[in-house]
């Protein structure tokens, strides 16, 4: 079967399995941003409750598999009485996993923020939630934006294990596809090339044009 | 009360996740010794004079880099078949992941090659030495502590990655979970003992990473 006759074929299939993949990649990546900033701001805290929690979560994810902790939130957590199917178990895994890389980035970027910045904001007697929020978060933004690009696409790669909880992704349906049809360098060669175009010519140019929105923002452009 | 902890299965299958521990070591160290080399390769391909080369070696290193592993691992194990290469699990294993980690190792070496000063190329041009010469005893040696860093944290993530072999069954510790899991309707205790595990080799080794590298620098004097 030529390539052309396996696209027309199972084109829909893969095209499906492509919405679910970027659906899951945006939802995981809102939770990873969401929990990532928490963490960070967290690690940072006075209070030494906070501060244990953010670093306990930080060391558990970034310390253990992804595949390992999908597995564990979808059969084990159940147990506890927390039931997630299997769609939000995907994301919500892969966002913690990320969520914990992303962590330590911003806890980066704060600190990278110059040390007259927060200074300043002392001097007009601001308080720390507004010096946060005003002063400080928006420049660490920028700092930021260029490793996130790379995570991202990490990230993008993670959301691929889903398809082992049976969630129907991209990799979930290129694996009906070869199995039932034996066709395994058309069907996983496909959707290698689609998650390259996702990868390099959507997350990378769009990150990329953040950077140049956000910095212009700031007026450094 | 499905979720009690239960201690005597907990030591009825500590020996047998201890087993496959040790698999999951030995295709880390396979992998990643696969890894090493061929990352070198990859890196010092892109620096040939020859562009055709550099610019496909280039595609090559992104492409493996922007696309996830566990389709890498299907594609490796179930293509060859269809063209008549049968690989076991563990050569098919080894391949893809050794080959998904070279290309981050390249761009490793990469940065340290290009981190050694233009003037270290130029004296050596000026002392006559062959290629070959200049990076032996030139620039890899100055190459290699800034790239130490990145070599020890993917040494972590190839292990962190060796659950995801499980999926073309080789026995390494998820595979052996899952196994234990269906045989016995638990899973709270074999998935849990699995986090344990990572955890208790993967922060050590981390931190382990860290004075490496600063006894590293310390002996060289930066």
């Amino acid at each position: 079967m030529s390539l052309w006759e396996f696209l027309e074929t199972y084109g829909p299939l893969i095209a499906s399995g492509t919405y679910v993949t970027i659906v899951q990649f945006l939802l995981a990546a809102a939770v990873a941003v969401v929990v990532a900033l928490a963490a960070g701001l967290g690690k940072r805290s006075r209070n030494p409750l906070i501060r244990g929690l953010a670093v306990v979560y930080i060391e558990v994810f970034r310390g253990t598999s992804l595949l390992v902790q999908l597995f564990w939130i979808f059969y084990v957590l159940p147990l506890f009485g927390i039931s997630l199917d299997k769609f939000t178990a995907g994301f919500v895994s892969v966002g913690l996993n990320v969520g914990s890389y992303g962590a330590e980035i911003v806890r980066g970027a704060i600190q990278a923020v110059p040390k007259g910045q927060w200074e300043a904001a002392y001097a007009l007697s601001m308080s720390p939630a507004k010096r946060m929020r005003r002063i400080i978060l928006p420049q660490a933004l920028v700092l930021m934006l260029p490793p996130w690009g790379n995570l991202l696409i990490e990230l993008l790669k993670g959301t691929a294990l889903v398809a082992l909880i049976s969630v129907t992704d991209l990799m979930f349906q290129t694996r009906q596809i070869n199995a039932s049809t034996f066709l395994s360098a058309q069907a996983f060669g496909t959707a290698l090339i689609v998650y390259y175009i996702l990868a390099r010519f959507i997350i990378t140019p769009v990150m990329r044009w953040l950077e140049r929105v956000m910095a212009r923002r700031l007026g450094r452009a | 009360m499905r979720f009690e902890w239960d201690w005597d299965f907990t030591l009825e299958i500590l020996p047998r996740l201890l087993v496959a521990t040790g698999n999951t070591l030995l295709a880390a160290g396979t992998g990643y010794a696969i890894a090493v080399v061929l990352g070198l390769v990859f890196a010092l391909a892109q620096r040939t004079p020859w562009r055709v080369l550099t610019v496909v070696v280039r595609e090559i290193v992104e492409f493996i880099r922007s696309t996830p592993l566990v389709l890498q691992i299907f594609f490796v194990f179930y293509v060859g078949p269809q063209f008549g290469i049968r690989l076991s699990p563990w050569t098919a294993g080894m391949i893809a992941i050794g080959l998904h980690y070279s290309a981050y190792l390249s761009e490793v070496y990469r940065g340290g090659i290009e981190s050694v000063p233009k003037g270290q190329w130029e004296a050596c041009r000026a002392l006559n030495m062959s290629t070959r010469d200049t990076y032996v005893r030139i620039v890899i040696p100055q190459a290699l502590p800034p790239s130490i860093a990145g070599m020890g944290n993917y040494l972590v993530g190839i292990f962190k990655d060796t659950p995801m072999l499980s999926v073309i069954g080789v026995a390494e510790l998820l595979h052996t979970a899952n196994a234990i899991g269906s045989e016995n309707y638990r899973f709270l205790e074999p998935y849990t003992l699995v986090g344990v595990i990572f955890l208790a080799i993967s922060l050590p080794a981390a931190g382990f990473v860290r004075l490496f590298e600063a006894r590293v620098r310390r002996k060289l004097g930066l």
